[in-house]
């Protein structure tokens, strides 16, 4: 049976509009919203289509220049999100294509003994290979749901994805760098860049105790191949449990610094209100009075399997299915609700990949009576923290986590 | 455009893969030329289109100041006004 995906695939490019359903509302310029959720802004949704940059599926284009692309609901229907499908996001216009027999990482800085430089060869021999599967989720993702809505790239669900991650421990690379005991913070640089010359450079920054940790890798293999070049080839940063804006794409250069790093994007962008989110890691030399800049992911869920409007059949039992995940605390349960949250149960989880990874969940509900029947999936991590019937009003629009409501209809 | 073949030539001298980017359009007006010419450099002009229409003036003025304060466009004054002014009347909420 022809899948969706199949139909997008058959394409290539620009998807057309042909027979009924979900594929014909994929005319030109016509991208549905996931349901359950708070309307995109009218122009985000007139200027949304389907799109296929060199070497991906069809996305759902949020911008051109700089790209940013986001992955339709439907790859969210199995727990790893294919390379293709991945969502593309950067800041800067200026991309090189990096060769990998030409790439360079430079380690250094003025809390580093010994820095030294690695090529692609050396850093896939000369340091062990660990590998785990972890979501990769832009900090606005679900922007464009925010009521009122804020300025900044109006995401849908789809900035993020779940890939098996695959290179070197950061750890095992700066121990031989020889970090100094007053090393304080891990700067990333990478070799994308601003077209205007007054564009602060795109560089991140994040503790040295996380840089340090097992799962912080520099990785150059994503769900078994080499990196999408839109998704950081040759190598990218990955932090497992926190927002991709740490996640440096095409990394060329890790200095560890003694003092809070003061670029733009990590002293003034990328900044929540202090108190607000029930998060447990905090980025201690960042942190102000005022704000302090996001760090893990808020536990959050998304349905896959269900459109606004659906028609379901009373009497008959029919699946509730997503996946949920969190900033590494990992996914205690997840509850469905078929009657608008007045009753909830517990639904099913999938396997477990691990507590970085999504995780997929199920729960058959029987419409009891005919009508409109509003669907809700609520997840829950290990630390007890839940996801919000009220949006978390924040300026930049983070941490979009509000429990979706997809209405069906029971005939 | 000018400004456009400026980026694709850069992009094409740092070896990006690059096709031929469709132009977007924008609504026609009064400022609509400042808008193209100087906002067009750093990205493309969806991002307008894409943050309408919940913007007052305001918020229009707060956005373009930070393109200019923030990310550095180089943006006159005469010419980031008359970009404020068209965005408010084309993209913005009353």
């Amino acid at each position: 049976m022809a899948s969706r995906r199949d139909f997008l695939k058959g394409t290539g490019g620009l998807v057309l509009a042909a027979g009924g359903g979900w594929a014909a509302s994929h005319a030109h310029g016509a991208v549905p919203a996931a349901p359950g959720f708070a309307a995109l802004p009218t122009g985000t949704t007139a200027e949304s289509e389907l799109e296929a940059l060199p070497g991906k599926l069809p996305l759902i284009k949020r911008t051109l220049r700089p790209p940013n692309y986001e992955t339709p609901l439907s790859y969210f229907s199995e727990d790893l999100t294919p390379n293709k499908a991945f969502f593309v996001r950067y800041h800067l216009a200026v991309i090189p294509q990096i060769a990998a027999d030409k790439w360079t990482l430079k380690i250094g800085g003025e809390a580093a003994a010994t820095p030294f430089e690695l090529n692609f060869e050396q850093l896939k021999r000369d340091f062990p290979a660990a590998d785990l599967v972890a979501v990769n989720q832009c900090s606005g993702n679900r922007r464009g749901l925010f009521d009122p809505h804020v300025t900044g790239v109006e995401w849908s669900v789809g900035a993020m994805g779940n890939a098996r991650w695959r290179g070197a421990r950061l750890k095992d690379v700066l121990a031989k760098a020889g970090l100094k005991k007053e090393a304080l913070e891990i700067v990333f640089d990478g070799a994308d860049g601003s077209v205007m010359p007054g564009t602060p450079d795109f560089q991140k920054s994040i503790p040295v105790w996380k840089a340090l940790d097992d799962n912080t890798l520099l990785a150059y293999e994503m769900n078994g191949e080499a990196l999408p070049h839109w998704n950081g080839f040759p190598v990218r940063v990955v932090v497992p449990g926190w927002t991709g804006t740490y996640w440096m794409k095409h990394v060329i250069a890790i200095n560890a610094v003694s003092k809070p790093f003061d670029g733009f994007w990590m002293k003034s962008a990328y900044r929540i209100p202090v108190n607000r989110f029930p998060i447990v890691e905090h980025f201690a030399s960042q942190v102000t009075e005022a704000n302090e800049p996001i760090t893990e992911m808020v536990v959050n869920s998304l349905i896959t399997n269900l459109s606004a409007g659906q028609q379901v059949a009373v009497g008959r039992a029919f699946d509730v299915r997503g996946i949920a995940w969190d900033g590494g605390r990992g996914i205690a349960g997840v509850d469905v609700s078929a009657d608008g949250g007045r009753t909830w149960s517990s639904a099913a989880l999938g396997p477990d990949h691990g507590r970085f990874s999504f995780r997929g969940f199920s729960l058959a509900v029987t419409p009891s009576t005919a009508g409109a029947m509003t669907v809700m999936a609520r997840a829950s991590n290990r630390a007890g923290a839940t996801q919000t019937n009220e949006l978390i009003q924040n300026p930049a629009g983070y941490h979009h986590n509000v429990i979706q409501r997809v209405v069906v209809n029971a005939a | 455009m000018k400004a456009l073949s400026f980026v694709v030539a850069l992009a094409l001298a740092a070896g990006i893969v690059v096709a031929q980017e469709r132009r977007v359009e924008l609504k026609d007006g009064p400022g609509r030329a400042q808008v193209e010419a100087n906002c067009n450099s750093c990205h493309s002009l969806d991002y307008v289109l894409m943050n309408s229409v919940f913007l007052d003036r305001n918020g229009w003025d707060g956005s373009v100041t930070k393109m200019i304060r923030v990310f550095g466009a180089p943006i006159n004054a005469e010419d980031a006004k008359a970009i404020v002014d068209y965005l408010a009347a084309n993209y913005g909420k009353s």
